[in-house]
């Protein structure tokens, strides 16, 4: 008892004051692209080449944050000439087609549909379907339920049940062998539902796209309401987006 | 053993210079080998020129391999000479049709089709999509009853089907069918550029991001002939062990919770995330992600990365003294986890468990010492004093290993501060690599031995990526823990070994 005490003490009450106070990440950590549109094409086409995800648009000098896994190699070459990643962990979007950047995203919060916040605003309960997920995504929002995060206290958590679920937070690219088990979980959540893409895999297949054991995209399976990007999504890129697109 | 070619780790050899047996001198060979303490790294097939070969890559204290040609059928070492080649076996089945014969438990692994186009072994049809719903060894009886659970678990987690047989709350058997993470990533990587390796590579198994890519980075260097500068080295090692303190740390808080002993759980919870983003101070992603590239390092630290981990660590330590000693010392912790779950050191030695769970069993190998890469030659060892095998033994060997990493990355830290050296951050290129060569590399990820192999063609391309996560061993080891254990012990049982499903899925 006195040791329970004692750590408790050491301990002290570690939760961050975010979203009420501004949280800031170390600055090695990418984030939102700050992309320069006047860059020379030749070192845009140079980044292009090197993107092992085939995310980065020459002509329209964009970066596709749906397959965008976040390796910051585009931003090594030729000194961040052409993008640098920001500190910015507000990625959350809810249509796929602005994850498509050339340096500016929509807000989020006037981007998402009123009723979801009717709805949800005030308790939103997940199941969490990892449909081949590399276990990052699926542990980074695990951690909400850490005291540092401590998602309960805004009325989200995620439950064991898709019956008493109001939707359902998908990671990872969906492989032939899961996808019976995921439009299973999915409908057996009742109506209406939030169906959440979490991580470039679910939203694009990530770094396993072209594979033929995948599906790749879960928006072709069922309809997606939010995106979260990242490789995987930082926490708080999941906590913004969850506030956000539901609360704010 | 006169006809094993003995390899160095991360070291290519030729192709030519492996010995190409024939199958009963293959057989021989390996039968006396795994019955002498020889355990098994990789066994694997391939395919070239229309034909198909074996290959082998074991260890004693030193790694060695072998290979042969087979058809579409061949003897199974199994049932006739040790269990380790259990799910190895199943693989080469699932991967290429080519059938062990004799072997007693012939099922797929993953479920997906084979890359060969032979006629499939278990006769599926592919274009049906049945995951899971395979016969299973089942138990007659009358008070026996079947449990199923998953794919899909309470919780955030990823799937996996567990069977259990019981009587009462007895479980007399547990079958582990996994595959629904399958992503088909050996079948991959040898049509993909390889500005794409370390990124796949990152996500064989999140959690082990640095393990798997160090094996990848390895393998490249072997046949690129890419030298890695010391600095470089020394952060790799500072990430794989940042990597196996969290993982450790988060475990023993899991832990804690499925026994109900909250303050421990939610401290370690939150320990657990301090050391993701020392990672993220290291390069930008809390899994190390981004990190190592094949040549080095993306990412060098400055005086500041030094002195924020110095000082983290310095300041950490202590609280995770006192919550372990919390945990370790509550009487109801103890009552739970000791002789729950236990795995004798016969059976671990049989199966050929790896990493914690081996060691927790008295099976001591560990990677780091038996097969130093990097900076590990230089660097001291752990030695674990639990090793009962059963769950306190395990979450006693991760205790002892997250204050021996602590202490080794104090020791790397000095060491890359003391370094004169300058180097420069690598990035992802094209390199060339050796034509017709064979490389193996293996790393104590930190649920143990992590192995890669790759073989190169004349052209230089790879025409075979062979990846194997610990899990593969370790599962069937969770399997045994579970044989007369009350079913409701099964999420702690689990949690103790903590075993990859993408891993082992690929």
């Amino acid at each position: 008892m006195l040791k329970i005490i004692k750590n408790r003490f050491e301990q002290g009450c570690k939760t961050s004051e975010y979203p009420k106070k501004p949280i800031s990440l170390y600055r090695r950590y990418r984030g939102m692209p700050v992309i320069n549109g006047q860059c020379s094409e030749e070192i845009v086409d140079r980044c292009a080449a090197l993107c092992p995800q085939d995310a980065i648009n020459s002509e329209e000098k964009s970066i596709d944050l749906g397959r965008c896994v976040f390796c910051g190699q585009c931003e090594a070459e030729g000194d961040g000439e052409f993008v640098r990643f920001s500190t910015n962990f507000e990625l959350g979007s809810a249509s796929r087609k602005a994850l498509v950047t050339t340096g500016e995203m929509p807000d989020l919060a006037d981007h998402s549909r009123r009723h979801f916040k009717k709805l949800f605003g005030r308790s939103l309960q997940l199941r969490q379907v990892s449909a081949a997920g590399c276990n990052s995504c699926e542990a980074d929002t695990n951690v909400l339920n850490t005291p540092f995060f401590d998602l309960s206290r805004f009325g989200i958590d995620f439950v064991a049940s898709p019956r008493h679920a109001d939707g359902i937070h998908v990671t990872g690219p969906v492989s032939r062998n899961m996808k019976q088990a995921l439009l299973a979980t999915y409908e057996a959540v009742p109506s209406p539902k939030v169906v959440i893409a979490s991580g470039s895999c679910a939203i694009s297949g990530g770094p396993f796209y072209g594979s033929d054991e995948i599906v790749g995209d879960l928006n072709s399976l069922i309809p997606v309401d939010l995106y979260i990007p990242g490789c995987p999504p930082h926490p708080l890129t999941t906590l913004h987006a969850l506030l956000k697109f539901f609360k704010q | 053993m006169d006809n094993l070619l003995r390899i160095k780790n991360g070291v290519a050899v030729l192709r030519s210079s492996i010995p190409r047996v024939d199958y009963g001198d293959f057989f021989r060979t390996l039968s006396e080998f795994v019955k002498n303490d020889g355990f098994i790294v990789q066994f694997f097939a391939y395919e070239e020129n229309g034909q198909y070969r074996l290959v082998a890559v074991v260890r004693n204290h030193d790694l060695y391999v072998l290979q042969t040609e087979v058809g579409t059928i061949f003897k199974s070492f199994t049932g006739a000479v040790s269990e380790k080649f259990h799910m190895f076996e199943r693989e080469i089945a699932e991967q290429y049709g080519l059938k062990p014969d004799g072997h007693p438990w012939l099922k797929m692994v993953r479920y997906h089709e084979n890359y060969s186009g032979e006629k499939d072994v278990f006769a599926n049809d592919y274009s049906k999509e049945i995951p899971g719903n395979y016969p299973y060894f089942a138990i007659g009886g009358e008070s026996i009853h079947e449990v199923g659970v998953g794919p899909v678990h309470a919780g955030i987690i990823e799937p996996g089907h567990f069977r259990f047989q019981c009587a009462g709350e007895e479980v007399l058997h547990l079958e582990i069918q996994l595959g629904y993470q399958h992503r088909g990533i050996e079948k991959m990587m040898p049509k993909l550029p390889q500005k794409r390796y370390p990124i796949v590579a990152e996500s064989i198994a999140g959690d082990t991001a640095v393990g798997h890519n160090l094996c990848l980075c390895q393998g490249i260097e072997a046949l690129a002939g890419l030298g890695v500068d010391k600095k470089a080295s020394i952060v790799r090692c500072i990430a794989l062990e940042l990597e196996r303190i969290a993982n450790h740390v988060g475990d023993l808080g899991a832990l804690s919770g499925d026994v109900a002993f909250n303050p421990p759980a939610a401290y370690l919870g939150r320990i657990r995330g301090e050391f993701l983003n020392l990672l993220q101070v290291l390069c930008g992603n809390r899994f190390g992600k981004g990190l190592l590239r094949p040549g080095g390092v993306a990412h060098l630290m400055g005086e500041e990365q030094c002195l924020l981990i110095k000082e983290k660590i310095a300041e950490i330590r202590p609280e995770i003294e006192h919550v372990c000693d919390l945990l370790f010392t509550a009487h109801t912790v103890l009552a739970r986890f000791e002789n729950t779950g236990t795995v004798a050191y016969q059976t671990a030695k049989d199966l050929g468990l790896v990493g914690y769970a081996g060691r927790a069993c008295g099976l001591a190998y560990d990677v780091r010492v038996a097969f130093p890469s990097e900076c590990y030659r230089e660097l001291g060892t752990n030695r674990n004093r639990v090793i009962n095998g059963d769950v306190n033994s395990r979450a006693t060997v991760r205790r002892e290993e997250i204050m021996h990493s602590l202490t080794l990355i104090d020791t790397l830290v000095k060491m890359y501060e003391q370094d004169g050296d300058i180097p420069t951050a690598v990035r992802a290129g094209e390199h060339r690599l050796a034509p017709d060569a064979f490389v193996v590399t293996v790393n104590e990820g930190w649920r143990g031995e992590v192995s890669h192999c790759i073989l190169t063609d004349s052209a230089g391309k790879i025409v075979r990526y062979k990846i194997k996560d610990p899990s593969f061993h370790n599962w069937t080891g969770l399997a045994m823990s579970l044989r007369n254990q009350e079913i409701s012990d099964f999420p702690l049982c689990n949690k103790s070994f903590n075993l990859s499903y993408c891993g082992f899925d690929l």
